[in-house]
């Protein structure tokens, strides 16, 4: 589904990412691990073309995203992204949130967007704050609705960068409870976080990301009970 | 005792009478406050217009910029990135020239080279005017979208929305909602800018006192009374600013 491709990223001088080759497979929920400045981010980022990678190839079901004058947009649509700090629209309602981009794009009428936006609410318990804003809410609500702001564009991956990073620890849980939801519902996610508990849970294959590159990857239980890579054993050692 | 009063009295009626008289000659006699009104009808569709038409230069020149800078990151050449960042270059020039140069002198230009054919020179004021202020205006709206976080139009576009949609239904109206108060002093800066048309003969409010004060000779009417009705001009687009503000205001926290 995605194929990257000795994928490089540099911001001036500083590499980022040193070479990444890896193939994402339909089903698969994919989570990457990895100290700070390590470049999870970037390589999550780079997926969706939110940073243009120097070097390198990302193929999205067939299409190379990174040729010149490739459908970036028209892949976003499919592709949903949650990020660290939610990212709301602050002057928008909640039901507008979520149904803007699939009423702009022309994907839906107003009456289906927001019969699909209510759906999703009620999915959430959330179906009564359709009309308050954004700063109405606590940081496990916000961040829910931005989970299902991308849901209403039926992505096909959905990516999720460090999701509750920036949440306090009691609303981490009703985060994590909804996207191990999507994960019982098929969906394929590459998910960038530090729950090491969650990603043991919820992923099909761990990667540790470090200096740039892919040091090591496995399926969740050897990875964390068995880990082979020095900087690995000493990246868990610090964290578990 | 009451010769002291009487003197007092005396005194206070012939300056009413003075007073009366003076404002009978300055609004009065020859229907001289036709003069005040045609140019409080020009001061008003000068701003207006200069108003209108620096925003959206405003805007357009902020917009460009911004899409320049995107570009820039991006190191592949296309032509599309080429003459984007050659328009950018151009209009950061116009904004040079447009804040470097005294808005008298450029009134003048506008009316007696570019535009010198133009017999209407209300139009040619809100031009000179508009092209002034969608400099400054730029400068404004330039910061009002910096002001929005990154994390907006990178959201914006993981939705797959396309950078200019992301602009006009998001960027922009929070960093319009940001930068309210400094639009608010460009539409005074205009308002009060204008009461230089006189340079091209234009009649506004300014040249209407100017022109009654030179036939009665008696200033203080011609002059009291245009900077009241400047200062209520004022004070109204402050109210309405203000009130566009909280309106604005309802989805923050409270």
């Amino acid at each position: 589904m995605i194929d990257i491709k000795d994928l490089h990223k540099s911001f001036g001088k500083l590499n980022v990412l040193n070479g990444i080759t890896e193939i994402i497979q339909k089903g698969e929920r994919v989570v990457v691990i990895g100290p700070s400045g390590s470049g999870k981010s970037t390589f999550l980022r780079c997926l969706n073309m939110l940073e243009i990678p120097t070097g390198g190839e990302v193929w999205f079901e067939g299409i190379n995203l990174t040729a010149p004058g490739a459908d970036v947009d028209a892949m976003r649509q499919r592709m949903g992204m949650v990020f660290q700090h939610f990212n709301l629209f602050p002057h928008l309602t909640i039901m507008q949130n979520i149904t803007l981009a699939p009423i702009k794009l022309k994907l839906q009428n107003r009456e289906k967007a927001e019969g699909k936006a209510i759906s999703l609410l009620e999915r959430i318990g959330l179906a009564d704050k359709a009309g308050t804003y954004p700063s109405m809410l606590s940081g496990g609500q916000k961040q829910r609705i931005a989970i299902i702001r991308a849901l209403a564009m039926n992505p096909d991956v959905m990516l999720f960068d460090e999701p509750t990073s920036a949440l306090d620890p009691e609303m981490v849980g009703e985060v994590l409870d909804l996207i191990r939801e999507l994960a019982d519902d098929g969906m394929t996610m590459v998910i960038v976080t530090h729950e090491m508990a969650f990603a043991k849970e919820v992923g099909t294959r761990v990667m540790f990301m470090d200096e740039g590159q892919i040091k090591e990857q496995n399926r969740p239980v050897p990875f964390f009970d068995a880990p082979q890579h020095p900087r690995l054993k000493e990246f868990l050692s610090k964290v578990l | 005792m009451s010769n002291v009063f009487d003197n007092i009295a005396g005194r206070m009626s012939s300056f009413i009478e003075n007073l009366v008289t003076q404002f009978t000659r300055t609004f009065i006699v020859d229907n001289r406050w036709k003069v005040f009104l045609n140019g409080f009808r020009n001061t008003l569709i000068i701003t207006l217009i200069a108003a209108a038409i620096g925003v959206v230069i405003g805007v357009i020149i902020a917009v460009v910029h911004y899409s320049a800078v995107q570009m820039k990151k991006n190191k592949r050449m296309t032509l599309l990135k080429a003459l984007l960042l050659a328009v950018d270059k151009v209009l950061s020039a116009y904004v040079a020239v447009m804040r470097g140069s005294p808005l008298a002198i450029q009134l003048m230009i506008m009316a007696f080279v570019i535009m010198r054919g133009f017999s209407d020179k209300v139009v040619v004021a809100s031009v000179a005017f508009g092209l002034n202020s969608g400099a400054y205006v730029s400068e404004v709206i330039r910061g009002g979208i910096g002001s929005v976080d990154i994390g907006q139009m990178e959201a914006g576009r993981s939705l797959g929305l396309p950078q200019l949609t992301v602009m006009r239904h998001i960027i922009l109206p929070q960093a319009i909602k940001n930068i309210l108060p400094a639009l608010c002093n460009e539409g005074i800066a205009v308002l009060k800018e204008t009461a230089i048309v006189g340079l091209i003969s234009v009649v506004d409010l300014t040249r209407a006192s100017d022109l009654v004060r030179s036939r009665t000779l008696a200033p203080f009417f011609p002059l009291v009374s245009v900077g009241i009705v400047y200062f209520l001009l004022v004070l109204l687009l402050s109210t309405a600013v203000g009130r566009l503000e909280r309106r604005l205001g309802k989805s923050d926290r409270h």
